[in-house]
């Protein structure tokens, strides 16, 4: 008799123990699942959905980013630079810090503006809402968005008034900080570094030449252009300057950088008064001028 | 109905017993920590190691005039003693043991446009420190692999700056980390769980405080590979694990 009850007690413990255990490995995976198909994105009043991504991701994106969003699609061999692979979870354009993921409003604006320099076009015929669902459905690729939460955005303090004082401040932090080593000393992206420069999947990466657009990866805005040296460009050689720069020292690079682009500026035009020359780092003897 | 007061006693006991096993893991730290210690050595000639020309960068050349820093990718010492080769317990360790974090943060530094020193081990969640002594700016640039649970980033530290501090989320060996701006600056973090040893310019190691068990210990050198041994730790002593890795 005391055997048998202690028999069974001992049978229904152990199995209370199991069925404890199985239940919290269960609810793990079915909540992470639950998480990817449930993501959503919110972009000002927008709520983007994953089931309707599907349907506009399989429609305008399968074919350069591939069905499991790898950035295998059957075009990704016969294009340069790579589509990306979201999976990853990590992206050029973001308003947040290296390392960090981005925010909706990132991927919502990354979507309509384009990539420059790339297979990547402008998709501005889609809705907005169609931009917010398809953000959605690019964000339940990658494990980091149920996990992780985007980093903090960076503040982007006023513009101040562009002054020849500022150009020449900024000037003097393109040499500091040394742009001027990968993008060279007149920003024709042609500096000591940049033959040797590859992207993290190894393929080589040619650093932005300020003369050619006025246009950047990540915008065309000053506070775009901000945002971009202040951030950096993740999977690319562009660290982040967030740890070097102060926002005023940032706002004068600014307006150096814009003298150097092809249209006509208000920094452009205090330059020429001043007759602002190249910088001149100890390196550029060893360096071929391009002029 | 005593009985059915027994039954329901012995049940919550066993429940908590079941849940306390569960929940707890083995006790660690009761007893004190032994020591592994070793030498790795190299079979073979070594990889030929190339003289790094830094002049596209004057102020990193001026620091090595007449006497050029060399590729790191093996480095024998004395009596073909192997450096830089990261050694830890790979399997074996008790949870509390592996979750440990040492208080103390490792450096990594870059002076002279080199890592020094060249490959590092670190601990997960240990405070890491990126430091920079030299006159000209380097960008950091860690890239860890895909799924790892790492994650790579890229910052900029001009002279002067202070140091960057950060700590990696997972275990993997090793993270490679470059600078773009100077492409021949190349080093490695290892990130593990529980103790570890980087081997020095003889090619000897010793991992301290290791709790006594029975561990697979595993070397790794960024060349050529990893190599496995066992090894059985007993409270308070010294044991020796010697690797020796054969030239390809």
């Amino acid at each position: 008799m005391r055997t048998r009850w202690l028999g069974r007690s001992l049978f229904l413990g152990v199995a209370a123990v199991f069925a404890v255990s199985a239940l919290g490995a269960g609810q793990i995976t079915e909540y992470q699942e639950s998480q990817a198909m449930g993501m959503e994105s919110h972009i000002g009043k927008l709520t983007g959905h994953t089931k309707t991504g599907a349907q506009l991701y399989r429609r305008f994106c399968v074919f350069c980013h591939g069905s499991l969003g790898d950035g295998e699609g059957e075009n990704a061999m016969w294009i340069d630079p790579k589509p990306r692979n979201f999976t990853l979870g990590i992206f050029k354009c973001r308003s947040t810090p290296s390392g960090t993921l981005p925010t909706d409003e990132d991927l919502f604006d990354t979507i309509g503006r384009g990539l420059l320099d790339s297979n990547m076009p402008p998709w501005r015929p889609l809705t907005g809402q169609d931009r917010a669902d398809l953000v959605a459905y690019v964000k339940h690729f990658s494990p980091r968005f149920a996990s992780e939460k985007p980093g903090p955005p960076i503040q982007v303090p006023p513009e101040p008034e562009v002054t020849a004082e500022r150009i020449k401040a900024g000037q003097a932090t393109f040499k500091r900080v040394e742009c001027w080593k990968c993008h060279g000393v007149e920003g024709r992206g042609n500096g000591p570094s940049a033959d040797t420069l590859t992207d993290d999947l190894n393929r080589p990466i040619k650093p932005f030449n300020f003369h050619d657009t006025d246009r950047f990866k990540c915008g065309s805005t000053d506070q775009d252009l901000y945002k971009i040296f202040m951030t950096g460009l993740d999977s690319t050689p562009m660290p982040s300057f967030m740890d070097n720069l102060k926002p005023d020292d940032a706002w004068d690079l600014v307006f150096y950088l814009r003298t150097l682009q092809p249209m006509r500026t208000k920094a452009k035009d205090i330059a020429k008064q001043l007759g602002l020359q190249p910088v001149s780092p100890n390196a550029a003897a060893a360096q071929p001028q391009s002029k | 109905m005593k009985s059915c007061y027994q039954s329901a006693g012995t049940l919550v006991v066993l429940l908590l017993v079941g849940l306390a096993l569960l929940y707890s893991g083995p006790a660690v730290g009761a007893a004190a920590g032994g020591k592994i210690t070793g030498t790795i050595k190299l079979d073979g000639t070594p990889a030929h190691q190339r003289p790094i020309d830094m002049s596209k960068d004057p102020v990193c050349a001026q620091q090595h005039t007449g006497n050029p820093v060399k590729t790191e990718t093996v480095v024998v010492g004395a009596n073909g003693g192997l450096e830089y080769v990261v050694v830890y317990i790979s399997e074996g360790l008790p949870e509390g043991a592996a979750n440990a974090v040492p208080a103390q943060p490792v450096t990594f530094a870059q002076k002279g446009c080199v890592y020094q020193p060249h490959v590092i081990a670190i601990d997960v969640g240990q405070k890491l420190l990126v430091t920079t002594a030299d006159p000209t700016t380097h960008n950091i640039h860690p890239l860890p692999a895909a799924g790892t649970g790492n994650i790579g980033w890229n910052k900029s530290q001009s002279p002067g700056s202070p140091p960057i501090d950060t700590t990696w989320k997972a275990q993997e060996v090793a993270i490679p980390v470059k600078c773009n701006i100077h492409p021949w600056m190349h080093g490695y973090m290892a990130v593990v769980k529980g103790p570890y040893a980087v081997s020095d310019d003889k090619g000897s190691y010793t991992i301290e405080n290791a709790p006594p068990g029975s561990y697979t210990l595993t070397a790794w050198q960024e060349t050529y590979g990893t190599q496995t041994q066992k090894v059985t730790v007993a409270s308070g002593k010294s044991v020796t694990a010697d690797f020796t890795f054969k030239a390809k």
